[in-house]
């Protein structure tokens, strides 16, 4: 460095907030401009983000006047007669997403499990890769094969198995078409399994390993000490790991639109087709002709928006209390 | 003798947990190499010269291409780059050298919020932002939208990467008298570079594949769109709507775009691991 022709001498302290010929001198020499910038570029960041919720806010408030919370607990959704009710999207949102847990989180915890304690190192970051990898497969290339692959095996086999073991609840009874609550559910937790291995891995590997240690010096084997002592300790760290997953499926959109069936109405049959709060939106929003129409798919958008920004902090904070709490001696 | 019994159901036990854990790992690792197959064997076979060079052509006849919806991408994403990056880059720069209390509190607390928010929920944005206000659907409101959803992980890769340059490199710099934007421009940023490349080069390829935000902001056109000031077609939102619609040609050139954006997806990926991996060896040596 050929020192710094520019640079101030008396720096911060003697010239410090002194007055405005300070701060221009300063200005001039690059250091406040560059404090300038950078803030400006973190503010835009604030304002960018608290004019997405007044745009959302104001953009939806034709339907929220209109409809009040009767919005989200009725049913009917016609367009033509100017009657929004969301109820069978957030049905079909909440199916979905929990549909989508109930198979990803066993396979996924198992799977991080797996990759963090039982496997050799060399075996554990290849496959790590594959998994994150899988990650940044678009969702609607998820969609794809599902429509033209999965949807056939499902109705092949998967249905007609679920049918005859489990027909007798209401779960699993009607006519069977491909587009289902099922289908969308199952491409679902193919999405959020990278999410859920990865974080839970993690959290897992920022568990203290004089935890491992101790138990296996007791005489543990290899799984009780994971099971009796390593999940224990990063429990809320996999269960911040779930929130997260639950965040990202409930605002998926082009997998489920391309597999759920797209039909406003409730149903106890998981084999039965549906609808989602997203897919709403994505379908309908450029057909929407009135301004009502718009300001209550904007609203959906806004419900959305909610209960993610809801999850997600449940989330972090979660995990932030796992690996504050299990990164500490380190 | 029941204690042995115990022992061996013990290790019986940890061995089948070894089996069921693995075959949940493989089972996810093996959906990759099955959506890999897959598309190569679906895509690949249908992919010619035409594709990249010839429009859509009209139901029914076959052949044509999707050379509009992939400049519509490379503009779309050109646009988001030079829109998010910057605001990203700037706001991790804050956030690693300059932050302090509570404004870099609400930087990096609004980030991690933009960062979960639907990407559906941005399109909407996006759509009142610029479509609402144009009347027409643009180029632009897609750059917008995909470009506010580089902006979390700019923010957090940059900063990740910054703070991970060593502390003696500022002090030996400051104690030069250099001032402190010129040691962040000259020494700590060039030192951080590999892995700020890497983390734009992962953020482009997060959003190269954004379907949801596209699709009522740029919207799709069967033709070349000019400028930024309209529709423009892409390659997400080719793929879906010639997944859902009911022509078997269609379908076959879903295929074809499919492959061709995992393969821009993949390569970006793995390209980035590259410049990484080469990176973390690099500073070993040193």
């Amino acid at each position: 460095m050929s020192g710094a022709p520019a640079g101030p001498p008396p720096r911060d302290a003697r010239a410090s907030r002194g007055g405005a010929r300070a701060f221009a001198q300063r200005l001039v020499s690059g250091d406040e401009a560059a404090r300038l910038v950078v803030t400006v570029a973190s503010g835009a960041i604030l304002l960018v983000t608290a004019l997405l919720v007044f745009e959302l806010w104001t953009n939806s408030g034709l339907s929220r006047e209109k409809f009040g919370l009767r919005f989200l607990v009725t049913q009917t959704w016609d367009p033509n007669a100017g009657v929004f009710g969301a109820l069978p999207f957030a049905y079909g949102t909440v199916v979905t997403s929990f549909l989508s847990l109930l198979i990803a989180v066993p396979v996924g915890v198992g799977a991080a499990i797996f990759l963090s304690e039982m496997a050799p190192p060399k075996l554990s970051d290849a496959l790590t890769f594959c998994i994150e990898l899988l990650a940044a497969v678009p969702s609607v290339i998820y969609g794809l094969l599902g429509v033209f692959v999965m949807m056939p095996l499902i109705k092949a086999h998967l249905a007609p198995g679920l049918r005859a073991a489990l027909g007798w609840t209401p779960l699993f009874q009607g006519p069977f078409y491909g587009v289902s609550f099922l289908a969308a559910g199952i491409v679902l937790a193919v999405m959020i399994l990278p999410f859920i291995v990865s974080v839970s891995r993690q959290v897992l590997l920022a568990v203290p390993p004089e935890q491992r240690e101790g138990a296996l010096a007791l005489g543990a084997t290899k799984w009780e000490t994971t099971w009796r002592v390593v999940v224990p300790y990063a429990r809320r760290g996999i269960t911040g790991s779930v929130f997260l997953a639950l965040a990202r499926a409930l605002g998926e959109t082009m997998a489920v639109t391309m597999v759920v069936g797209n039909a406003p109405q409730i149903k106890a049959s998981l084999l039965a087709p549906g609808y989602s709060i997203a897919a709403v939106i994505a379908n309908e929003f450029t057909e929407a002709t009135s301004d009502l129409y718009v300001h209550a798919l904007i609203e959906l958008g806004l419900v959305l928006f909610a209960l993610t920004i809801v999850i997600n902090g449940v989330a972090r904070l979660l995990v932030l209390s796992t690996s504050r709490h299990a990164g500490s001696p380190a | 003798m029941t204690s042995a019994a115990r022992l061996r159901y013990r290790r019986v036990v940890n061995g089948a947990m070894f089996g069921a854990t693995g075959a949940c790992t493989v089972a996810i690792a093996g959906v990759l190499l099955f959506i890999l197959f897959y598309l190569f064997v679906n895509g690949a076979r249908r992919i010619d010269l035409a594709f990249f060079t010839e429009l859509p052509t009209p139901v029914g006849e076959p052949g044509g291409g999707m050379a509009n919806a992939i400049v519509g991408s490379a503009k779309i994403l050109a646009l988001a780059t030079v829109i998010g990056v910057p605001v990203g880059f700037l706001g991790g720069v804050y956030l690693a050298e300059y932050g302090s209390r509570g404004f870099a509190f609400a930087v990096r607390y609004t980030t991690d919020l933009l960062n979960g928010v639907p990407s559906i929920v941005i399109g909407i944005f996006a759509y009142t932002l610029i479509v609402l206000k144009a009347k027409h659907f643009s180029t632009l409101a897609g750059g917008v939208a995909l470009g506010i959803m580089m902006i979390p992980i700019a923010v957090r890769s940059t900063e990740e990467f910054l703070r991970a340059v060593p502390s003696g490199l500022r002090e030996g710099a400051l104690a030069l008298g250099t001032p402190k934007w010129r040691m962040l421009a000259t020494v700590v940023v060039p030192a951080a570079k590999d892995g700020i490349i890497t983390g734009i080069m992962l953020n482009l390829a997060r959003v190269a594949g954004e379907t949801a935000p596209l699709l009522f902001t740029s919207f799709s056109n069967r033709f070349w769109s000019p400028g930024l000031d309209q529709p423009t077609a892409s390659l997400p939102v080719m793929i879906y709507t010639y997944a859902v619609s009911p022509y078997d040609d269609w379908h076959r050139q879903a295929w074809a775009a499919g492959f061709v954006l995992l393969l821009f997806i993949l390569l970006i990926n793995l390209g980035a691991r590259v410049i990484l991996r080469r990176r973390v060896a690099g500073g070993g040596r040193s």
